[in-house]
């Protein structure tokens, strides 16, 4: 069942060239079908999952026989929770690209061969397919900035595209390296986790993929790439970049480097928590100068996804299920942020200059993306009743019992959370002229009203964060006992999980 | 205990304690209800809410009845299973919070029927019943729960909902702002509050209040040199929300918000949360001091001392700011800053009494609760009636003009004051008991401040409702609808008989802390003077001074005399000490300094130098690398042979 969330999406992507090229609405309805069936198919297959079960395996065949690769599918929670997000994210995406008139077959067959990829990504249980599925992420990226992108979109693309790649470089060497000096003969990552590999390779091969993969996921100071990348993006692909993106970087570490190589995690744990923890306040300080509005979300991308980076630190049960929480979380907000953003803002404003919004009195003009902003600002502070609160307070958790120090600082930084939403929420909505409003809940009329499937993405991700947010256990239920697989016995060993 | 109050709460039958899960919940389904199907149907939302939170009212009295003097506590339900233990959200039913239940929902349900008559004229009239409802909700949560981290998410959403019910008018300036400071505040009180929480999880293993608790008397040396830390992390959140010196400046801001939300979050409800709080956890406080080493300076100094200190602190400086404000609204505010002070100390103090209890403190919260809110909704009447003209010198002789008005609001001051009969004489009376008990020093504090809070509410009543009227809005005025009324006489009734002996509340809550304790014998109304005669004669004794000097120098006065009087004291005073502007001089300049550092270093370093130089790099390794590309298959081989034998040596070699 899960295994279709990517055929689909792939097959999508081939579907958009049989499409007429004059018909602009065939795409994206396409598009949606795809993306609505492939996040259907996650939640079959996440409701098929044995809840507390291990691994999963969903396929599995002989690939590359001479390398002994396979091609490997298969899930256990954290696969789950990254698949789910990953299909609402998409779908969200497609709501909140109705209106891309510029060569739309292309758009989204860009669009869902990304998906395709990442959904890939997040079920491959084999090194080499992983990669595969990894490069497959990665290419369309560049192209969907680079054509449909806005400010400096060449330069964001080719920065975007080089970090990648420096990232990929990194963890190919880090991947061969394993797959020789394990003389297995596979790239089997259950198989190989179970190589004991000595202390002196861990200690260089780990920061080498960990480093390779936290580029992707905004690891400070290889962070630069995604404000720059997120702001140039159009709507959609600053939602998957944001979204589900910077998770494969995350979900790579988690994933690869730490399982491969706990030793070598447990000695450099304390410096990973140390940038984890830089990002966090470092974000937060640097949105809090930003007049573009998009640029505020993108640094604050690097502060929530430093939570992911300090769970992940902390190696501990609830440490490493509050940062796979928080990738979900932040990917649903980052999503939701950069929709009202990039979409319901930008498209017709057509600017992105808080100076000039604030003159513009946003709240009264568009009530529909103020209180959506509001609610999805307020649940990326970490309110409580938002996915976010229950993700940061596990990391925290975690944290206090290995770094406490680090654990404070990481608080502090969620206080300058505070003041940078506030200020964008201010200038953005509320600010300016004295004189009297409608009441804010009454829709907006006019030609630039939110749209319908606006709306209905809108919805759909608040939705999420909201119910997550009550009721954590939906996800952690699926979450934390994946953490009791075999794959991750090397943790308990070598780092004391 | 508490493993026994849950079986207790299985095996009994009898499942009325749920109630209170309907008493929580009410509000929010009215709110979440307005909001989808009632924005237009003004009066319709209005009664919606108004029944919700009177259901709740009514359901609280039961709840009282049936189990005062008990701990029970509502079944809980999993909510997030961590590491081996699960955070569930449950409900605690204890004199505490039962008393708690009937301020907040009785003050709720006075304030909401009031607010039907004062913002009857506002657009977003069903937006403000829906946001009521759900601040209720939230400050129904943090009195219901039985844990810290239930505690914490309800006393987030009351950060939020009184963002939302501060920043109502959001179209001014000034709401905008104060909405802002109210929530950034709070936020970094919360922040030393969350601290505190994880502490005292990583000591205790558990976040429940009653396990901890348990677990803390049992073993009080638990929490190591970390005991008095964690005390002032968790006084930290209660210093955010009861606005404690130094996180008091959002408190007269926020009073930008509509009047009747100032009486209910500035009164009864969210202001009183950290002294609520502090009950809750009042076994933090009894610890004995303990402080790690980096803050070895502090060593034998308990965390209740520097409660105690912060309160006396907030109340001596809150009680001389009011002396010199003119908005009577803010006059209002910095007494109950002043008054919340009183509360913190009782706390502080309180934890040092041979017995130790924080009954004072929660007597005065109840008392202040009724007191406040008519107060605050006095103000509002009188603001309403002078168009919105706040000013105390821009009205006067307001007492003819609205008599019911000013009849309340006189029973409403004179308990402030703490004139004997009126409630609050009561409750100040426990206050300076307990202080005197414990320490000359915050005792003559606690008795100046007395005289302080006597001599600006003698200001304000002789200057704004005797005299001669002193604009066309005040010599206008007419008294408000019934509708507005009512709920002040209400409120008065209750300002006087509160406090007395009759109804037991002071008795009920030192049995909360202090499970033996017996009363003797029935007191009478003047039981204060036998108790503890110095405290008593002390506070009456401050009472008669404030009253004579205000009434010296106020007496039939055009303009204030004390700033002629009293020179710079008095402008500082005008200018609250100019706590604003330091603040704005320092630590904003602090905090965009920092933002400006790290978006320097990331423009400038990060981005200019590392990414640009990076592709300056990689161009040269990629003119290298150019010298490999031959294209030719066999050149590929033996470079990735010889890799593969370079990696076999660097292996085999170990």
């Amino acid at each position: 069942m899960l295994a279709w969330t990517l055929y689909l999406s792939f097959a999508g992507a081939v579907g958009m060239f049989l499409l007429p090229r004059e018909n602009l609405r065939a795409p994206r309805v396409l598009a949606l079908g795809m993306a609505v069936a492939g996040l259907l198919a996650a939640v079959g297959g996440a409701l098929q999952h044995p809840i507390g079960g291990g691994i999963v395996v969903i396929a599995k065949q002989t690939w590359i026989p001479s390398l002994g690769a396979d091609y490997f599918l298969a899930a256990d929670g954290i696969s789950l929770t990254l698949v789910l997000l990953t299909g609402v994210v998409a779908t969200a995406g497609v709501l909140f690209s109705w209106n891309i008139e510029l060569r739309p077959r292309e758009f989204f067959a860009f669009y869902l061969v990304l998906i395709g990829g990442v959904y890939g990504v997040f079920l491959s249980f084999d090194l080499l397919l992983l990669l595969v599925f990894y490069e497959i992420a990665i290419v369309p990226k560049y192209f969907l900035i680079a054509i449909w992108g806005s400010t400096h979109r060449e330069y964001a693309a080719m920065k975007l595209a080089l970090y990648s790649f420096v990232g990929s470089a990194l963890v190919i060497a880090g991947f061969v390296a394993a797959y020789v000096v394990s003389g297995a003969q596979t790239f089997n990552l259950l198989e190989l986790a179970k190589f004991e590999y000595p202390r002196e390779f861990q200690l260089w091969a780990f920061p080498v993929v960990f480093v390779g993969f936290g580029i992707l996921a905004g690891l400070w100071p290889f962070h630069s790439w995604a404000p720059t990348g997120h702001v140039a993006a159009p709507t959609a692909a600053s939602m998957l970049l944001a979204g589900v993106v910077m998770k494969l970087g995350a979900y790579g570490c988690l994933r690869v480097a730490m399982t491969l190589f706990p030793e070598g995690l447990a000695a450099w744990r304390g410096v990973i928590g140390i940038l984890a923890v830089i990002g966090i306040v470092y974000g937060a300080l640097v949105a809090l100068v930003q007049r573009d509005f998009k640029f505020v979300v993108g640094f604050s991308s690097v502060s929530h996804m430093g939570f992911v980076l300090l769970g992940l630190a902390t190696v501990t049960t609830i440490g490493l299920s509050g940062a796979v929480l928080q990738m979900f979380s932040h990917g649903i907000l980052a999503g939701l942020l950069f929709g009202v953003v990039g979409r319901m803002i930008y498209d017709r404003e057509h600017t992105r200059d808080l100076d000039q919004l604030e003159a513009r009195h946003l709240g009264r003009a568009l009530p529909f993306a103020a209180v959506t902003f509001v609610l999805a600002g307020l649940a990326s502070m970490g309110l409580p009743g938002f996915s976010g609160f229950v993700a940061e307070l596990s990391v925290l958790i975690g944290a206090w019992q290995r770094f406490p120090r680090l654990a404070v600082i990481a608080g502090a930084g969620i206080v300058v959370g505070v003041a940078y939403t506030l200020r964008a929420i201010q200038k953005a909505f509320f600010s300016g002229a004295e004189m009297p409003s409608p009441d804010p809940f009454q829709a907006g009329h006019g030609e630039s009203a939110i749209s319908v499937p606006e709306k209905v993405g809108a919805g759909l991700l608040i939705a999420c964060t909201v119910v997550v947010g009550l009721y954590p256990r939906l996800l952690l239920d699926w979450i934390v006992p994946s953490f009791n697989s075999p794959l991750f016995d090397g943790l308990r060993r070598g780092a004391g999980l | 205990m508490d493993a026994h109050v849950l079986e207790h709460a299985a095996e009994s039958g009898s499942r009325l304690q749920d109630l209170a899960w309907m008493v929580l919940f009410a509000p929010l389904i009215t709110a979440a209800g307005t909001h989808m199907f009632l924005r237009r149907e003004r009066s319709l939302a209005a009664g919606f809410n108004i029944a919700a939170v009177a259901l709740s009212f009514v359901l609280s009295v039961v709840l009282f009845a049936a189990f005062a003097g008990e701990t029970v506590a509502g079944s809980p339900f999993s909510w997030m299973p961590v590491a081996g233990m699960d955070i569930s959200f449950g409900l605690r039913l204890d004199n505490l919070s039962l008393l708690m239940l009937l301020v907040v929902t009785g003050v709720a349900l006075l304030v909401m029927l009031f607010s039907t008559g004062y913002m009857h004229e506002d657009p977003g009239y069903s937006r403000y019943f829906c946001t009521l409802s759900l601040f209720v909700f939230s400050m129904l949560g943090v009195v219901l729960a039985d844990n810290f981290v239930m505690m914490f998410v309800f006393w987030e959403l009351v950060g939020v909902t009184s963002y939302l019910l501060i920043g109502f008018w959001y179209d001014r300036a000034a709401a905008a702002d104060a909405a802002k400071k109210a929530f950034l505040t709070n936020r970094l009180g919360d922040f030393g509050f969350l601290m505190g929480i994880l502490l005292i999880w990583s000591a205790t293993g558990t976040v429940h209040f009653g396990t901890a608790e348990a677990f803390l008397t049992a073993h009080p040396l638990a929490l190591g040199s970390m005991a008095s830390l964690a005390g002032v992390l968790v006084f930290m959140g209660a210093m955010g929300k009861s606005a404690q010196f130094p996180l008091h400046v959002w408190l007269p801001d926020a009073m930008e918000g509509p009047t009747p939300v100032s009486a209910l979050i500035h009164a009864a409800t969210m202001v009183a949360a950290g002294v609520y709080m502090l009950c809750r956890v009042f076994f933090l406080y009894t610890l004995p001091a303990n402080w790690p080493d980096w803050l070895g300076f502090l060593q034998g100094i308990p965390a209740s001392s520097i409660v105690a200190w912060i309160g006396g602190i907030t109340a001596l400086l809150a009680a001389l700011i009011a002396v010199q404000q003119n908005d009577i609204k803010r006059i209002l505010a910095y007494s109950t800053l002043s008054q919340l002070g009183l509360m913190v100390l009782a706390v502080g103090m309180g934890a040092r009494l041979s017995a130790p209890n924080a009954g004072a403190a929660m007597f005065h919260l109840f008392t202040h609760a009724s007191f406040k809110a008519l107060l605050f909704l006095g103000a509002g009447s009188v603001i309403h009636a002078c168009h919105h003209e706040q000013d105390i010198w821009k009205m006067g002789g307001l007492w003819q003009r609205m008599p019911v008005t000013f009849v309340t609001f006189l029973v409403g001051s004179l308990a402030l004051m703490g004139v004997p009969l009126f409630s609050g004489f009561y409750s100040k009376d426990d206050i300076l008991a307990t202080s005197l008990e414990t320490g000359p020093i915050l005792f003559s504090l606690a008795v100046g401040v007395s005289a302080l809070t006597t001599f600006y509410m003698s200001r304000l009543l002789l200057v704004a409702f005797l005299g001669r009227p002193r604009s066309s809005g005040a010599g206008q005025a007419l008294e408000s609808p019934s509708s507005m009324t009512w709920p002040l006489v209400i409120l008065a009734l209750s300002s006087v008989f509160a406090g007395w002996q009759i109804f037991g509340v002071s008795q009920f809550l030192t049995r909360h802390f202090l499970p033996e304790y017996r009363t003797h014998e029935f007191d009478p109304l003047f039981g204060p003077f036998n108790h503890n005669p110095t405290a008593a004669m002390f506070g009456f004794g401050a009472v008669l001074f404030g009253m004579s000097l205000a009434a010296r120098i106020y007496y039939g006065a055009e303009r204030d005399p004390l700033p002629g009087l009293m020179g710079r004291l008095a402008r500082a005073m005008r200018h609250r000490f100019y706590f604003d502007e330091i603040y704005e001089a320092t630590v904003v300049p602090l905090h965009d300094a920092a933002a400006a550092i790290a978006g320097w270093i990331d423009r400038w370093i990060i981005s200019g130098l590392l990414v640009r130089g990076i592709p300056g790099a990689v161009e040269i390794a990629g003119r290298a690398l150019r010298l490999l590309q031959t294209g030719n298959l066999q050149t590929y081989g033996l470079w990735f042979a010889a890799g593969a034998v370079l990696l076999a040596v660097f292996t085999l070699k170990r």
